[in-house]
């Protein structure tokens, strides 16, 4: 069990998310960031989907009641056990009693915390993970507060202590050029409004969550107006609203919408989306479908590639 | 019909550019086909009034051999093919203005009692198009013309959950507290959205509703019984 002694600014329970609950207006949820999730897992030994903490800018000071293992991935967030400094991305071993503190993003926005067994809340529709608008899954679904206890499954010390290999997240492009599939509505857009989208720098606002990045920028504009008869809205959606500005819909979205959608954020995307700071700036290509997939491939290889022991 | 690309994920089949009771009846129809034969890689689907969103892994299927095999289940995709609908009660306390907030200001626009706009809006069935926007919201489509009303000029910002109410050809049951545009006409007191229910929504795409008109005292009661997990829906 762990006590949550600061609960971090917004902090909740995710496991890989709820699909299937869509055409009930119910969204997936799970991780913004699934690769460093992932990574977190595989960190302490638990399957992909084992339910951990997702901080949000500032993460959660918390004691642990076992021994067990922790590890932090994702945003770049100083981690310190009983005051002393830890490296993130690697499997830190803790004892009963120990304290641990995750900081304030120096880099990023979502940090991942796994523990090694995952952490234990009710399952709601087959998931643990927290949907906070509809008060679903998590715990008592909701962001953690002061004063939680959190289960711990199985905790154990891992056998084998391993760390994110350096540069196997390479930074990449500043700012990040996030590949895009045009559509399903880029025909009601006109040509000097497509231009806008893939050629201007947008920067992401203050009152993006997990439910949608909203951004300024370019005017994307319409050629025949911004409604359509409402559909459904896939994850990295880019609803482009009347004044011509996108909104990129996540993992808590809503499950239709009748705004015209210029293209979609691939999948494998997601998570740079999801760590950029608001103030930062995104930019937009497009790629065809099957360099999608391929991308896509190699990105979930990736996972695989990403680990070493630390000897 | 024409297959649309939503990301690396997800196909957009878009059958018409309309809302009718048949263009929703064949998105219904070719959903209810791709989850029965089970089509392989289709992860989840969203139906709407004319679009049916399909979730796919595309470690498991292609999205030219996934289209090619809806494409072909299309034909089929009719009204015989669905099950028939389930017929579900919604109580609604239209009488207290406290509840039924534009009631009266929607009878005014619409140039008609408030007891005649109760008697056209309970003496119909109301089809489930879709379920949307929050958890649980259905989109129902199916009031008489002279119910049909453009949307408030202003949307509230805070609509109570339970708040039926009507715009343009539709009606819709706000599931939780969100925003809303629709003239209020009553309230009920089910749950369209519990979190802590098994299955958190009472609705679903294809249900038919009615709307049976009550009175506060039985408002309050039904709404105690809720309270209390003593309530069942009548579903049919």
């Amino acid at each position: 069990m762990i006590t949550i002694l600061q609960p971090g600014a917004h902090t909740t329970v995710q496991d890989l998310g709820r699909p299937g609950q869509l055409r009930y207006g119910i969204p997936p949820s799970g991780p913004m960031d699934v690769r460093a999730f992932v990574l977190a897992n595989r960190l302490v030994g638990n399957p992909d989907g084992a339910a951990a903490l997702e901080c949000t800018i500032l993460g959660p000071r918390f004691e642990t009641e076992a021994a067990g293992a922790i590890a932090v991935t994702g945003a770049d967030m100083p981690v310190t056990v009983n005051g002393a400094d830890v490296a993130p991305g690697q499997t830190v071993p803790l004892a009963a009693g120990d304290l641990v503190k995750v900081g304030t993003a120096r880099e990023g926005v979502r940090g991942y915390v796994a523990f090694a067994g995952g952490l234990d809340v009710p399952f709601a529709l087959g998931s643990r993970a927290t949907y906070v608008r509809g008060r679903l899954g998590g715990l008592e679904g909701r962001a953690l507060r002061r004063g939680d206890t959190l289960a711990v499954l199985g905790a154990r010390r891992p056998v084998v202590r391993r760390r994110v290999k350096p540069g196997a997240a390479p930074a990449g492009a500043e700012p990040p050029e996030l590949a895009t599939v045009l559509g399903p509505q880029d025909d009601r857009f006109t040509g000097e409004g497509l231009e806008a989208f893939l050629g201007g720098t947008y920067a992401v606002l203050p009152q993006s969550d997990r439910m949608g990045v909203r951004l300024s920028g370019p005017r994307i504009a319409h050629a025949r107006g911004h409604d359509i008869i409402s559909d459904g809205i896939p994850l990295g959606g880019v609803q482009v609203v009347g004044d011509g500005q996108p909104i990129v819909l996540l993992v808590d979205r809503q499950s239709t919408g009748g705004y015209t959608k210029v293209a979609t954020v691939c999948s494998y995307e997601i998570g740079r989306l999801a760590q950029v700071k608001p103030g930062r700036s995104v930019r937009f290509r497009a790629v065809d479908l099957a360099a999608a997939h391929e991308a896509r491939r190699q990105w979930r290889a990736s996972f695989d590639d990403a680990l070493e022991d630390i000897r | 019909m024409r297959f649309r690309p939503a990301g690396d994920l997800a196909v957009s089949i878009e059958l018409e550019e309309e809302i009718s009771a048949e263009v929703n009846t064949r998105v219904r129809a070719l959903e209810f086909l791709i989850q029965q034969k089970g089509l392989t890689g289709v992860v989840e689907t969203v139906p709407s009034y004319r679009a049916l969103l399909v979730y796919y892994d595309p470690d498991a299927v292609g999205y030219a051999g996934l289209c090619a095999a809806i494409e072909a289940l299309y034909p089929q995709a009719t009204t015989a093919v669905l099950p028939p609908p389930r017929e579900v009660e919604l109580p609604c306390c239209y009488e207290d203005p406290e509840l039924g907030i534009d009631l009266g200001a929607a009878a005014v626009r619409l140039g008609l009692s408030t007891a005649e706009l109760v008697r056209l809006h309970t003496g119909v069935g109301h089809v489930v198009y879709f379920i949307g926007f929050t958890p649980g919201l259905p989109y129902l489509v199916g009031m008489p013309e002279r119910l049909h009303i453009p949307r408030l000029d202003t949307p509230r910002t805070k609509v109570p959950p339970g708040s039926v109410a009507i715009g343009g050809q539709q009606c819709c049951v706000y599931s939780v507290e969100s925003p809303g545009g629709f003239w209020i006409l009553g309230r009920t007191p089910l749950r369209l959205y519990d979190p802590a229910a098994g299955e958190p929504t009472l609705l679903r795409p294809g249900d038919r509703v009615t709307f049976r008109a009550i009175d506060r005292a039985e408002f309050d009661a039904i709404a105690a019984a809720v309270d209390a997990g003593a309530f069942t829906p009548v579903i049919a």
